[in-house]
């Protein structure tokens, strides 16, 4: 009988609120037994780390350069004398002490000018001619000799500034390279794609490293005698080699997704195989691929630290040779390493970001 | 009005786009071979000149300078031809744990970025963020240094059970060998085989009735239990070769010194940040509405991530996983810089020691480029098994 009488189903309750600081926690921190128990354990863990090492690096450490007052809290705490005292020789090197307003300016326009090629207003034909303009600059600048400035030789060079005309000299110069192997690679022409594909491999299947030694230690073997080129033109020829063949298949990737449509389209309205590319194929391939082309850069940005192993003395050399020369500050290393890691970090960081960024933008230009 | 004929083709003409491929070729081939030539005539004058002798001979002349750690036997009385050996041997032994360790807390850190729990969540992305932003030779000498600055000295090592661990490194028992081991040694083999004929079929069974057996923890149980059982008939060898701490340093037992653990250290927490991003990009790259079919058609948790996400993720997954383990393998050349003896440290030495900068190089350069073709091929299979079967 009852099972033919009508019975309504209770209304569920209202779903709980969900805004709010509380909702949040809830949600996030506590939604069930498991979570909540994870975020205990997790969070206690946390409490118990953060405070000693906050006590270690901020609260306790000593900020001024003074080698006695370090030496006494050694053990409990940090000390950030170490960079106080030695700062100028970690950003700068070697260069002379009175003459370091030059690479200052120089890091510093050549700084904005990477910021400004992150702005997409900017990207315009010029970009390229006002990208000369500060190589130049920043060329007369460090290395004087002219304009009333005394000469400095490269191999004074070093730190930040060097750091940044490393990775930077050799993404612009990679970039052309990158290009033209991308398209050899996709060419009809058998002779061009398999040397295009074969220096590809052989460069992406050896570590960096193996690329400076023969940078630093083949290339002058490979000059015909009595010309030497300086160390940090070898270098740079060797990093630029190497990333240009990492860009390259980023490239090849961007061309790849262009559907052939595009080309065949092209062809039939005329074009030649170079107009083809220029003004159809790589805007778009170019396009899709700029996060890549980003993370290539922060790759390469990273990369510029091996070169202190074939001794330049870039940010990580710099750090060395500062600390390691003085036997009062030797303990505190690992403070040095800290502060340049942190500079490391700025750097990558905000240039993964503005990875990020574009491609969401990217993705927004897709979704109509 | 008239026609025209089509003018006459022509084979031989700057206007035909084959001949003026066939040119560019031959001009290109041409500009390779003449740099090379250039490039190699300047070496072998400068080689001249400068009295530098070549040749491959100094492989088999005693190597003179001894390895602070060798997988096996090696004195500086031997060539320098087992010297590279040593080299490629430690240079894959770090390589080798590091792909394994990094690509289980990449796993692990991936998946944690998925978590319910935003704590969890939010510690993975601080790990990959800080990890990754930063060089891995800065990293590497970091880990170093902390090995060999901040830890207790031999004498005050710490000690946990027959472990130690200090600035000499850390030092762990290990069995001795006995004709017992032996036993399990076959007993495990034995258990393999048996687990393996289980797999199959099970499998069978499955695919005649449907129903699913245990794949992991029955075949997981037969290989432990037959590999125990052949133990215990080997008489159940326990002895431990345990280290013990000596006047000067801890002797007996296994060690692992403090470049390896720097080393290991380094590459695998600075590989693990970009496998961890691989991992939850090939988790996200499956659609929500799979995981949502696969809860409706009434699959567990576990069998909807082994049955239906995991294989359309490793797709996604293992050809940058593929690039990271050959990052990782490239990486250990940054042993250089901390005095781990692998491959480019050797090549290094014998560089300084004879001078033979370009055979030096060359070998370095073809051991990391066969490590690598090695690799790709390998993982290039495995690939094309998990690939979509496409009709």
């Amino acid at each position: 009988m009852s099972a033919l009488s009508y019975q309504p189903i209770l209304p569920r309750p209202a779903p709980r609120h969900a805004s709010g600081a509380l909702a949040w926690l809830r949600s996030n921190l506590f939604s069930d037994v498991k979570t909540g128990l994870s975020t205990i354990i997790l969070g206690g863990l946390l409490l118990w780390f953060i405070p000693p090492f906050l006590n270690w690096s901020l609260f306790n450490a000593v900020w001024t350069p003074d080698v006695q007052a370090c030496r006494a809290v050694q053990e409990s705490a940090a000390c950030w004398g170490v960079i106080a005292e030695k700062y100028r020789l970690i950003i700068f090197g070697r260069y002379p002490f009175d003459q370091q307003w030059r690479p200052l300016i120089a890091t510093v326009l050549m700084m904005l000018m990477l910021v400004a090629s992150c702005i997409r207003v900017f990207w315009k034909p010029w970009l390229a001619g006002s990208w000369i303009a500060v190589l130049t600059v920043f060329f007369i600048l460090m290395y004087g000799n002219s304009l009333g400035l005394a000469k400095v030789p490269t191999d004074s060079w070093g730190g930040l500034p060097l750091t940044i005309l490393l990775a930077t000299l050799s993404i612009v110069m990679a970039f052309p390279i990158a290009l033209l192997v991308a398209l050899g690679r996709r060419a009809d022409l058998p002779a061009i794609r398999v040397f295009c594909s074969l220096y590809v491999e052989l460069i992406r299947g050896v570590p960096l490293i193996s690329v400076l030694f023969m940078a630093s230690f083949m290339f002058p073997l490979f000059m015909p005698p009595g010309l030497t080129i300086d160390v940090l033109i070898r270098v740079l020829v060797g990093i630029t080699l190497f990333n240009a063949a990492y860009l390259a298949e980023v490239v090849r990737g961007g061309l790849q997704a262009v559907p052939k449509g595009q080309i065949e389209a092209a062809a039939t309205l005329g074009l030649s195989y170079w107009q083809i590319q220029r003004k159809i194929v790589l805007p778009q391939a170019l396009a899709m691929v700029v996060p890549s082309i980003v993370n290539s850069i922060i790759a390469t940005f990273k990369d510029t630290s091996l070169v202190s192993i074939v001794s330049l003395y870039e940010l990580t050399g710099a750090l060395d040779m500062a600390i390691n020369a003085d036997a009062n500050w030797k303990p505190f290393k690992l403070q040095g390493y800290m502060f340049i890691a942190i500079i490391y970090f700025i750097f990558c960081f905000s240039m993964s970001r503005y990875s990020q960024w574009v491609e969401r933008q990217v993705n927004k230009s897709k979704l109509r | 009005m008239s026609l025209k004929s089509a003018p006459k083709k022509k084979r031989w003409s700057w206007r035909s786009q084959a001949f003026r491929g066939l040119i560019y070729q031959i001009v290109a081939i041409g500009v390779i071979v003449l740099g090379v030539w250039f490039l190699a005539s300047n070496t072998l004058t400068n080689m001249r000149v400068r009295g530098i002798q070549s040749g491959f001979d100094f492989l088999n002349q005693p190597a003179g300078f001894s390895i602070g750690e060798s997988l096996f036997p090696f004195d500086s009385a031997e060539s320098y031809w087992r010297a590279f050996w040593v080299g490629l041997a430690n240079t894959l032994r770090v390589a080798v744990v590091g792909i394994i360790l990094a690509t289980l807390l990449g796993t692990v850190i991936g998946i944690g970025r998925f978590s319910r729990n935003a704590l969890v969540r939010g510690l993975c992305s601080t790990y990959v963020e800080c990890f990754r932003n930063i060089p891995v030779l800065l990293q590497l000498l970091m880990w170093y240094l902390l090995l060999t600055e901040m830890l207790p000295s031999i004498q005050n090592a710490w000690q946990a059970g027959p472990f130690f661990l200090s600035k000499g490194g850390f030092n762990y028992p290990i069995p001795i060998w006995q004709a017992g081991h032996a036993w399990a040694l076959a007993g495990l083999v034995i258990g393999i085989a048996l687990a393996w004929l289980y797999h199959g079929w099970a499998r069978r069974q499955f695919e005649a009735t449907g129903i699913i057996k245990s794949m992991f923890w029955v075949p997981l149980g037969v290989v432990l239990a037959s590999a125990l059982l052949a133990w215990l008939l080997g008489g159940a060898p326990s002895a431990l070769d345990s280290p013990v701490k000596g006047e000067f340093s801890v002797e007996n037992g296994g060690a692992l010194t403090p470049e390896f653990l720097a080393m290991l250290l380094g590459l695998t927490i600075y590989t693990a940040s970009f496998i961890s991003e691989v991992v939850r990009s090939g988790i996200a790259s499956v659609s929500r509405g799979q995981t949502e079919a696969a809860a409706a058609l009434g699959l567990d948790p576990g069998l909807e991530i082994r049955l239906i996400v995991l294989p359309q993720a490793l797709r996604v997954i293992i050809p940058p996983l593929t690039n990271q383990y050959l990052n990782l393998t490239k990486n250990s050349s940054l042993a250089v810089a901390i005095g781990y003896p692998d491959l480019i440290s050797i090549a290094n030495t014998a560089m300084n020691q004879t001078g033979r900068a370009v055979e030096c190089i060359a070998i370095v350069m073809a051991v990391y480029l066969t490590i690598s073709l090695l690799t790709s091929l390998l993982m290039n299979s495995y690939n094309k098994r998990v690939a979509i079967q496409e009709r």
